[in-house]
């Protein structure tokens, strides 16, 4: 593991220390910096980078662990579908624990006798679905950018195989939508976004143009706790100068205009629709809904699902954390009743939520 | 909300088992012996002390690289008897067995059963026998307990961790839980991970000669190295300060890890164990364990603080700190 101890070199660490400290010192205000990626706040936790920069300087985390933001509608449905006759309900891990309306989980759901399983692929279902040929396989697809691609390969080998008890109930979204909701938010006050590496090698820069245009700073940064300080001081330079671009800190993988096969088999597959994102409400073409060609592995084409009338949890503030309002310490609930063993909201479920994140690492 | 029925998380060694542990058993069963809440009950018969445990283990697959569940079974007991200065002498062996379960794998459990006991100087002296029908437990399960005697005179306890104890851990982490992990995924890593399942009894034993001074030890099973870290500190109500840097790691380990997105630091261990003694005898009890089979990666990874919030401290690799508390949520089921 030479290469990750590269980006863990605490020399390097010391040396970027001093350059963010040194161009804070230009700034004559506090500055707030958004990572916009969940990923970026777990390693912000997870390396203890929050206590080691300036004062003035604030990290808040914005809607981007997909757990975080899936709607309690969206939980209802999955567990509806988990009860159904005959079926196998396939989910990532931390979606496990994340309360629906009433505060059932899959968890639960799984202990009332519904056949849940975590998997780690969505390849595993194809497993599932060759050893199960009587069941139907139902896979929770959850995630942006670069989950969505392996699921949309799964899927494509589904069909090539010819499976059919096969689909996925998808609740996949796009990043770019959501950072245009926020930044048109007047309630926001960010000065500038940590932009995800990873989701950036699949979508490229271009899609972070209307940040500069706002007035923010953006760099696409990636998640080893070098990549992110660096990140951070790009951000700080370009708020120092007063000069906004979206800047490339994690140079490896990131071009221009992404991995564009990766996204056509996405655009093959699935089509952009408004969605409901927890705690931030409905964006326009932020949801990937499948094609009508591949209604066979729609989940919501396969089943029909009831009008469930679901509710988000009374006094749960993810929204205003997810939009980088609040931090998670001013929800009431926070630590009070809401803790990682009994989670009220989803951002204290996924490990890379913002109030699971706040909770540990404080 | 509260959910009126068992979860898998119950089992998962982190906040939701201590909890039913302290809401469900201890109310019940309290007695003094049960409430120290160790890996052994310390009872006295006589003028003897001595120290009795139980265990079970439903791990899944049951082979895996570096052991299985035979073997295991028989480790974890000697280990829980050994961390209480018990000198493990003799145990019960329990099978429920699923219909269908074939032979050879039985015979080759319980052959590496034999042996880990031959290996550790411990007897299987009684046991039983269950069948189930197919589907009412997956393949084996196995019950455990242990008993040995106490001749270590010091109180080992977290109790008594002290102030500015160091504290020793005999080896790389999480090796347990990452070879699990490999042999149940179909990861398609190469990469080489065995299970450290190893008896601590004889490197214990040890210690315990060069040194009469030794505080507490425990062994970092389930939860990892991480839950015991924070289980300790808080009912010894001590922080605890350790570095990211100091704790021996496989890379082989550490690349699942970063592959998976696991954090190691709660990935199980079968063959290490935490010591904590005053600073003075720390070089002592490195010494032993490097010099041992079980100890050759030993290093101190830190110690007890002075103030009491019962905290573990650790300092992140790049210099930042972080708190680590007993996990939550399934981190990787049946493991053993
Ligand atoms: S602390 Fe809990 S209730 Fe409050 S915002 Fe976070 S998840 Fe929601």
């Amino acid at each position: 593991m030479k290469y990750i101890d590269e980006y863990r070199d605490p020399a390097l660490v010391k040396g970027l220390l001093a350059k963010i400290r040194k161009a804070a010192d230009r700034i004559d205000h506090p500055v707030t910096i958004m990572e916009i990626c969940g990923s970026h706040t777990y390693a912000i936790g997870r390396f203890g980078i929050r206590n080691m920069l300036p004062d003035n300087i604030n990290l808040v985390s914005g809607p981007g662990c997909p757990v975080c933001v899936t709607s309690a509608r969206d939980v209802d449905i999955a567990l509806h579908l988990s009860r159904q006759d005959k079926v196998i309900f396939a989910t990532f891990g931390d979606m496990l624990r994340v309360p629906g309306s009433n505060g059932d989980s899959l968890q639960r759901q799984r202990a009332e006798g519904s056949d849940v399983r975590v998997v780690s692929s969505s390849d595993e279902c194809i497993e599932l679905a060759q050893n199960f040929p009587q069941k139907e396989i139902i896979m929770m697809g959850i995630g942006f950018e670069t989950t969505t691609p392996t699921v949309a390969v799964t899927v494509d080998r589904c069909r090539k195989k010819r499976i059919e008890n096969f689909s996925v109930f998808s609740v996949h979204k796009v990043v770019p939508p959501a950072i245009e909701a926020l930044i048109a938010d007047p309630g926001l006050n960010i000065d500038g976004f940590l932009c995800p590496g990873h989701v950036s090698t699949m979508i490229g820069s271009n899609a972070y143009s209307m940040i500069p245009e706002a007035g923010c700073a953006a760099v696409i940064t990636g998640f080893e706790p070098v990549d992110i300080l660096e990140g951070i001081w790009m951000i700080l330079e370009q708020i120092a100068n007063n000069k906004f671009e979206v800047a490339i800190q994690y140079s490896r993988g990131v071009k221009p205009e992404g991995n564009v096969r990766a996204m056509d088999l996405v655009q093959s597959l699935f089509k952009t629709d408004t969605v409901e994102w927890r705690g931030i409400g409905p964006i326009p073409e932020s949801g990937l809904v499948f094609r009508d060609v591949y209604a066979a592995y729609d989940t919501l084409k396969k089943f029909s699902v009831p009008d469930i009338q679901s509710v988000d949890v009374k006094g749960c503030g993810c929204g205003d954390i997810l939009r980088g309002i609040k931090s998670p310490d001013q929800c009431a609930l926070f630590r009070k009743v809401c803790t990682p063993a009994n989670p009220i909201g989803p951002c204290m479920v996924s490990s890379e939520g913002s109030c699971s994140t706040y909770y540990k690492y404080h | 909300m509260k959910y009126d029925k068992i979860l898998l998380e119950h089992g998962s060694g982190g906040l939701l088992s201590n909890e039913l542990v302290a809401n469900i058993f201890l109310p019940h069963f309290s007695n003094s012996f049960l409430e120290r809440l160790e890996d052994s009950a310390i009872l006295s018969i006589g003028n003897h002390k001595f120290c009795f445990t139980t265990d079970s283990y439903v791990v899944s697959p049951v082979f895996f690289p570096g052991g299985n569940i035979g073997s295991l079974a028989v480790h974890g007991t000697v280990n829980d008897l050994a961390v209480c200065g018990g000198k493990p002498l003799y145990m019960s062996a329990g099978y429920i067995l699923e219909e269908g379960f074939p032979f050879a794998a039985l015979t080759e459990i319980v052959q590496s059963m034999a042996d880990a006991a031959r290996g550790a100087g411990i007897k299987i002296v009684t046991g039983d026998t269950k069948v189930v029908s197919r589907g009412a437990v997956d393949g084996i399960f196995i019950n455990t307990s242990g008993i040995g005697i106490i001749e270590y005179e010091g109180d080992l306890s977290i109790k008594s961790i002290k102030p500015g104890d160091a504290v020793i851990l005999n080896g790389t982490i999480g090796d347990h839980g990452a070879a699990i992990m490999k042999a149940r995924e179909n990861l398609g890593l190469e990469a080489d991970i065995v299970s450290d399942s190893a008896p601590l009894n004889g490197l214990i034993a040890e210690i315990l000669k060069v040194s009469t001074d030794i505080h507490c030890m425990r062994d970092a099973t389930r939860g990892g190295l991480g839950a015991i870290l924070a289980e300790i500190a808080k009912s010894a109500n001590v922080d605890i300060n350790i570095n990211e840097q100091d704790i021996p790691i496989c890379e082989n380990v550490r690349g699942i890890c970063e592959i998976l997105g696991l954090d190691p630091l709660f990935l199980a261990n079968e063959g290490k164990m935490v010591v904590f003694c005053p600073p003075a005898e720390a070089s002592k009890v490195i010494t032993v364990m490097k010099g041992h089979e079980f100890g050759r990666n030993a290093a101190v990874i830190g110690n007890a603080g002075e103030s009491g919030q019962g905290r573990v401290v650790l300092k992140t690799s790049i210099g930042g700190e972080r708190i680590i508390d007993l996990p939550t949520g399934e981190l990787v089921p049946r493991i053993c």
